[in-house]
């Protein structure tokens, strides 16, 4: 499998992870090594920042694992780069999963926030990953600002309800120049695998794993769905159809005369 | 503004339409997919009774999925029981003749560090309402001294004008709440002779001043035992739905406090039975998925561990209901007797036993409030 260039990191896992709604720090460090991600996001309002024993991130210290602090909680693109810049001191990256949803009921990500925050801190140096609408415009215009990858969503954050946005991700992934990784509402290995195979350059995965009967056992059913789904993406999908082709009456005439 | 909504509802035709659902109209409401105000009402009749089973299961499955395996844990910080207002089931009313306390900031810090030593980040401020001694300016100065100190900072106090709740959210303070008591009116003047406390309209109208001030999250209620506490529940959810819709930005919460006892209080016209308690909290999650739901001290220890899994999303522990009770002056007046006197790590050990994390710190004072300059 090809591994994945993201700015100036390269990911041979394909399945991003989130650290919410686990059970325990305990049960979340053992999914997240079995879920063989090296890249996992942690909501700043969760960790004690100016704490280096801060519980959570005890359990995140791991070599190849890699913390992308989010922005979850700010309302307005102000507040995101103000959260940023605490994170990045903190927190010692400069990469941010840039998350506005103004709406905590949905968590529908406000897309004029978020362009304009994007704008403001690829400018200040850092590696922005936006959580955003399956928007295709929105994506292009995010891309243009410069952000290191687009993250629109399958379906509402924590629903599980699959790629409900499946015909604008294909969109999205088509022409994007930068990765497309497919963020929120991903609630079983299938919908990750599905997502691969259509071309997504990696999914992020939390709920489904935190809230498995099982939640190591179901980081490692993860796994397994992302590299199936990215080696058949590679291996190039042979695509199907309802119906027999039957050679077409319409051509016919070609052969007449 | 909710009021015109409230007042093309009749309480006891409300009432009545709800003693009248039969277990058809609870079968469609377990059924459907996005439930209804009126589903809500076939939940919380008595016609539901037989189905709570069905309910509970339904609750820990959305709660689950939403809020995951955790529970977020709260203490509340008694600053004043000075009370211009006279309430029948409060100890704080002003015709009960005790001592009165307000802390000082000395006081407060004092108290703070004893919070702190139990691992609280999330702090909810309570006085009674005596706005000429613990009014804004007070409140102003309180948001300024324990900034540093909180995660997130959220106040049960008297409501206030939206002008007021602007100036205090810019301070860093997150969450309001505000219980109706009841929406029963002629019951309220009667619980609520003096005061200005007495002004049913003013309190109902409060949550529209704090969507309109732009508050994180706003938190509703009735006091259970005044008055029909079906009939009450069904307004604390039309008031949710007008809410949601109408501040979107905003968290909402609700609370379900019953009525406990206080020297020389009021006997509940009342009575909710902990079945009934039950169905109600599995019928606010069936209704919405989102909504958090908090659960207080005043219930008890047994109560309090087998309602983990049925939709509670946050809990206070270790509270003391007087001012100064932590350390300061543990005599003082209390509001109510609290009914779990657990310290916070037998609460935490408690939930973690069953599979729960205890959630310290959700916020951050980065996120709220007026945004200062990062240095670099």
């Amino acid at each position: 499998m090809e591994p994945l260039l993201l700015a100036d990191k390269s990911f041979s896992s394909r399945l991003f992870t989130g650290t919410g709604k686990f059970s325990s720090p305990e049960v979340m460090e053992s999914a997240l090594l079995a879920s063989g991600s090296q890249l996992v996001t942690v909501a700043m309002k969760r960790v004690d920042m100016d704490n280096k024993a801060d519980d959570m991130l005890q359990h995140l210290a791991h070599p190849g694992l890699h913390l992308l602090p989010n922005t979850s909680g700010v309302r307005t693109a102000r507040e995101a780069v103000y959260a940023a810049q605490l994170a990045r001191e903190a927190m010692e990256t400069n990469w941010i999963k840039l998350e506005i949803h103004p709406d905590p009921r949905y968590l529908m990500p406000d897309p004029v926030e978020t362009l304009q925050a994007a704008a403001e801190l690829v400018k200040l140096g850092f590696v922005v990953l936006p959580y955003v609408h399956a928007d295709p415009v929105l994506c292009k215009r995010l891309e243009e600002v410069g952000t290191a990858a687009v993250m629109p969503l399958g379906a509402p954050i924590g629903s599980n309800k699959g790629l409900k946005t499946f015909d604008f991700l294909e969109i999205i992934i088509a022409q994007s120049n930068v990765p497309v990784i497919v963020d929120a509402g991903i609630g079983s290995p299938s919908h990750a695998a599905q997502a691969m195979e259509m071309g997504a350059s990696a999914v992020l995965v939390n709920t489904a794993i935190a809230v498995a009967r099982n939640p190591v056992q179901m980081a490692a059913a993860f796994k397994a769905a992302v590299e199936a789904g990215r080696m058949a993406y590679e291996a190039g999908l042979a695509g199907s159809s309802q119906h027999a082709v039957a050679s077409s009456p319409l051509i016919a005439f070609l052969d007449e005369a | 503004m909710f009021k015109s909504i409230f007042d093309q509802y009749d309480w006891e035709e409300v009432k009545a339409s709800i003693y009248a659902k039969t277990s058809r109209d609870v079968e469609q409401a377990l059924h459907h997919q996005r439930r209804t105000l009126d589903d809500f009402a076939a939940l919380i009749s008595p016609a539901a009774a037989p189905y709570l089973g069905q309910m509970a299961a339904i609750s820990h499955a959305l709660t689950r999925q939403r809020f995951g395996n955790t529970m977020q844990l709260y203490i509340p910080m008694y600053l004043s029981n000075e009370c211009q207002n006279i309430c029948t089931y409060c100890g704080f009313s002003l015709d009960n003749k005790i001592r009165r306390k307000t802390l000082s900031s000395t006081e407060i810090l004092m108290e703070t560090a004893a919070i702190k030593e139990m691992g609280f980040e999330h702090v909810l401020l309570v006085t009674g309402e005596a706005s000429q001694l613990v009014g804004v300016d007070y409140f102003k100065k309180v948001l300024q001294l324990l900034r540093p100190h909180f995660a997130n900072i959220s106040m049960e106090v008297q409501p206030l004008d939206e002008a007021d709740y602007r100036e205090l959210s810019a301070l860093g303070l997150h969450t309001v709440l505000v219980y109706q008591e009841t929406y029963h009116q002629d019951d309220y003047k009667k619980h609520h002779p003096k005061g200005r406390k007495s002004n049913f309209d003013y309190r109902l109208e409060t949550p529209d001043r704090l969507g309109k001030a732009g508050i994180h999250k706003m938190g509703l209620g009735v006091l259970i035992g005044l008055e029909d506490w079906r009939t009450d529940s069904f307004y604390t959810a039309l008031h949710l739905n007008y809410l949601e819709k109408q501040y979107w930005q905003t968290k909402y919460s609700i609370s379900f406090p019953r009525l406990r006892p206080f020297s020389g209080g009021l006997t509940p016209k009342v009575e909710m039975s902990n079945r009934e308690l039950v169905q109600l909290i599995c019928a606010y999650r069936l209704f919405n998925q989102e909504v958090e739901l908090s659960l207080s001290t005043r219930e008890d220890e047994v109560f309090r561990d087998h309602i983990v899994p049925l939709g509670i999303t946050s809990m206070s522990a270790a509270s003391k209901t007087n001012p100064g009770g932590y350390t300061v002056d543990p005599q003082s007046l209390e509001q109510f007797e609290i009914s779990d006197d657990r310290s916070a790590a037998a609460i935490a050990a408690m939930l973690k036993q069953q599979g729960y994390e205890a959630v310290w710190k959700d916020w951050d004072p980065a996120f709220s409030g007026e945004i200062k300059k990062v240095a670099g």
